[in-house]
């Protein structure tokens, strides 16, 4: 019996909604088709009135949880595609994220946004949208890269008095695997040593740890000792994690599926540089997505996004300096 | 599917007349104070008024009850001070005082009071109505019983797609939610045939597939009677149920705006009829003038107390603020240290 990342979601949320009756999950076609991906199956059935399929309505979808959640319910809303919630930004980034601020009341809350690349998604469902909501005070980002945090950090979020944004990939959903779901966690916020190392640090979060470790299989053959550093939360991001593995390597590569501009992985090289510049022995430098919509066709995809070849090139550079 | 024009078939009661009265004489009175106290530079932030629309507004807020929830904008005043919110809140708020319901974190027209059922806005127009709608919907998974939910518009916010997405599923749902729409004729200076080409915002009801009910909003006897009838029937589970008022902005949209761009005809028509003075002879008629008065003078040296007091309390202090815009200690501490 093996248990994949999307079974860990759903697996997270029917534990919720069984052990807490404040939670309910509300989006578009959860309820007895399931979920787009599957993610509800069978929860509506499990949990009558609970699991409710929305109109295709993202604002009132996150206004709506704002609304329950001040009223004392956690609700679980699910966005089709990160890429859609967009159309719900205002009331998650305005709404949502400023309530606790404004009031001192508590909004809790969790977005789950199904979230960048697969092959053939193109510009509209292939979206990673991490640092926009990341910019905005008063939000938890979370972006596990595992079937164990998928569900150990999901069930945190949920348990949370903030509203949390869930990024979920998609590309992980069915091929990622684990032998069954986790005991005990590490706290979501909380960043992971996933592989140890001593000639260089690679922070990366969400799928790219994967492609992170991989590359540093393939440096492995050449002699180089990567340490890949799974963020988990982007936000809040922790810094000492980060900052004593560049201690113990003295060189940094910050990876992300996201754009150029700006976003986590700029953050993480920002940190660095001014928190940690006596520890660095060369430039920190950063690998991201190119500065283009997402492309449709699996060949130009394939070379828009950081990839494991592309992640050895950046640590090779980053090695000789 | 009722669509109905409000006539004042039905008479206030003496008590409900004394708290609509009351609320509007209440909002008023401090908004002139507010109005003035702008002008001699003491106000922190904006000052936004419902000169004119008092009677529409003051209706909801009377017709709720403990348990409710109320979603007001920002020419509120009479329905927040209908519903209970105390009226040192709204002093505290505009004068920066630290006691404020928002603690000088959030000022003047958003401020809410959860506890009380007050949502504080937010100022993205149409985003209130299914945030009302999502704590309506936790009431009823909650089990609680005969509970409404009321938010304001005014004919601007029905542009928004948020306008529609809210009322839209508070339709799906069938959920105890009441629209007051205030079509003042003007969102900002932008006139109702820049807004909207449909003949009457009442129409899209239908569209809707919720009640609709128009009201001349200048009639403070027809508003309570046609907005208490719109949430009688969101309370009795008849679903969501819009409410257009007609009636003119008697200001500009702020107090740093003269609203000269107001129409003068519309003005001096019936729309521009002042819901105080058509209160007055409304009291006059019932033999009640004296009352009023008497309420209007009990409303004034309210406002004067509160003012008096708020302008003694403590300002928020930078120094004291924690900070924090997550309520989780761990989330909290770990964005504190960068």
């Amino acid at each position: 019996m093996s248990v994949t990342y999307l079974d860990a979601i759903r697996a997270a949320q029917e534990k919720a909604l069984q052990d807490d009756p404040a939670v309910f999950i509300y989006g578009q076609d959860v309820g007895k088709f399931g979920g787009a991906f599957k993610a509800t199956k069978n929860l509506a059935e499990k949990f009558p009135g609970r699991v409710i399929d929305s109109p295709i309505s993202e604002d009132a979808m996150v206004g709506l949880a704002v609304g329950a959640a001040m009223e004392g319910m956690r609700p679980v809303v699910e966005m089709q595609f990160a890429d859609f919630s967009t159309v719900g930004l205002n009331q998650m980034l305005n709404h949502a994220a400023t309530t606790y601020w404004r009031t001192g009341k508590p909004c809790p809350m969790v977005l789950r946004l199904p979230s960048g690349g697969t092959p053939g998604s193109g510009p509209f469902h292939s979206q990673s949208m991490e640092a926009i909501y990341a910019h905005y005070p008063g939000l938890v980002v979370m972006t596990p890269a595992t079937v164990e945090d998928a569900y150990s950090m999901l069930l945190e979020a949920i348990a949370m008095p903030d509203p949390v944004v869930f990024c979920e990939h998609k590309l992980l959903y069915y091929h990622l695997k684990a032998k069954s779901l986790p005991a005990e966690a590490v706290p979501a916020f909380k960043a992971h040593v996933a592989r140890a190392g001593r000639d260089v640090t690679c922070v990366a979060y969400s799928a790219m740890v994967h492609e992170a470790l991989a590359a540093a299989e393939e440096l492995a053959g050449e002699g180089y000792e990567t340490e890949v550093v799974d963020l988990r939360t982007v936000k809040p991001m922790d810094t000492d994690t980060i900052l004593a593995s560049v201690a113990r390597t003295g060189r940094l590569l910050a990876v992300g599926e996201s754009w150029p501009w700006g976003g986590v992985s700029a953050e993480v090289v920002s940190r660095v540089a001014s928190e940690g510049f006596e520890l660095l022995d060369a430039p920190p430098r950063r690998l991201n997505a190119k500065d283009t919509p997402i492309p449709y066709h699996p060949n130009l995809w394939a070379a828009h996004r950081p990839t494991a070849v592309r992640i050895a090139e950046a640590l090779r550079e980053v090695l000789r300096y | 599917m009722f669509v109905g024009l409000g006539k004042a078939s039905l008479k206030p009661d003496q008590d409900s007349m004394e708290r609509m009265s009351r609320a509007m004489l209440r909002a008023r009175v401090l908004e002139d104070k507010l109005a003035s106290l702008y002008r001699a530079g003491r106000i922190v932030g904006g000052v936004y008024l419902g000169k004119g629309q008092e009677g529409l507004s003051a209706a909801g807020g009377v017709a709720l009850r403990k348990g409710d929830v109320l979603a007001p904008l920002i020419r509120d005043m009479a329905g927040r001070l209908g519903f209970g919110e105390p009226l040192v809140d709204a002093v505290r708020a505009y004068l920066g005082s630290k006691l404020g319901p928002m603690k000088g974190r959030d000022g003047n027209i958003h401020r809410g009071d959860l506890s009380r059922g007050i949502l504080p806005m937010i100022s993205h127009l149409g985003a209130m109505v299914s945030a009302t709608a999502g704590v309506l919907l936790a009431k009823r998974m909650k089990k609680e019983k005969r509970f409404v939910g009321l938010t304001s518009a005014g004919d601007g916010a029905t542009s928004t797609g948020s306008f529609h997405e809210g009322l839209n599923v508070a339709a799906v749902e069938k959920l105890p939610l009441v629209v007051v729409v205030a079509d003042n004729g003007y969102a900002y200076s932008t006139p109702n045939e820049r807004q909207f080409a449909c003949t009457d915002l009442l129409d899209r009801a239908k569209g809707y597939g919720v009640e609709g009910h128009g009201v001349d909003g200048t009639d403070p006897e027809a508003c309570w009677e046609v907005v208490g009838r719109a949430v009688q029937r969101a309370r009795e589970g008849a679903g969501p149920q819009l409410v257009v008022g007609r009636l003119l902005r008697l200001c500009g949209h702020g107090e740093h705006d003269d609203g000269l761009y107001i129409d003068k005809k519309m003005r001096s028509s019936d729309r521009g009829r002042d819901c105080m003075e058509v209160l007055r002879d409304k009291m006059r008629s019932r033999g009640l003038e004296q009352d009023l008065d008497r309420w209007e003078k009990e409303a004034q040296e309210e406002v004067e107390d509160a003012v008096k007091n708020v302008a003694e309390e403590p300002l928020p202090d930078p120094f004291e603020e924690d900070w924090r815009a997550t309520a989780m200690m761990g989330a909290s501490e770990a964005v504190q240290k960068g």
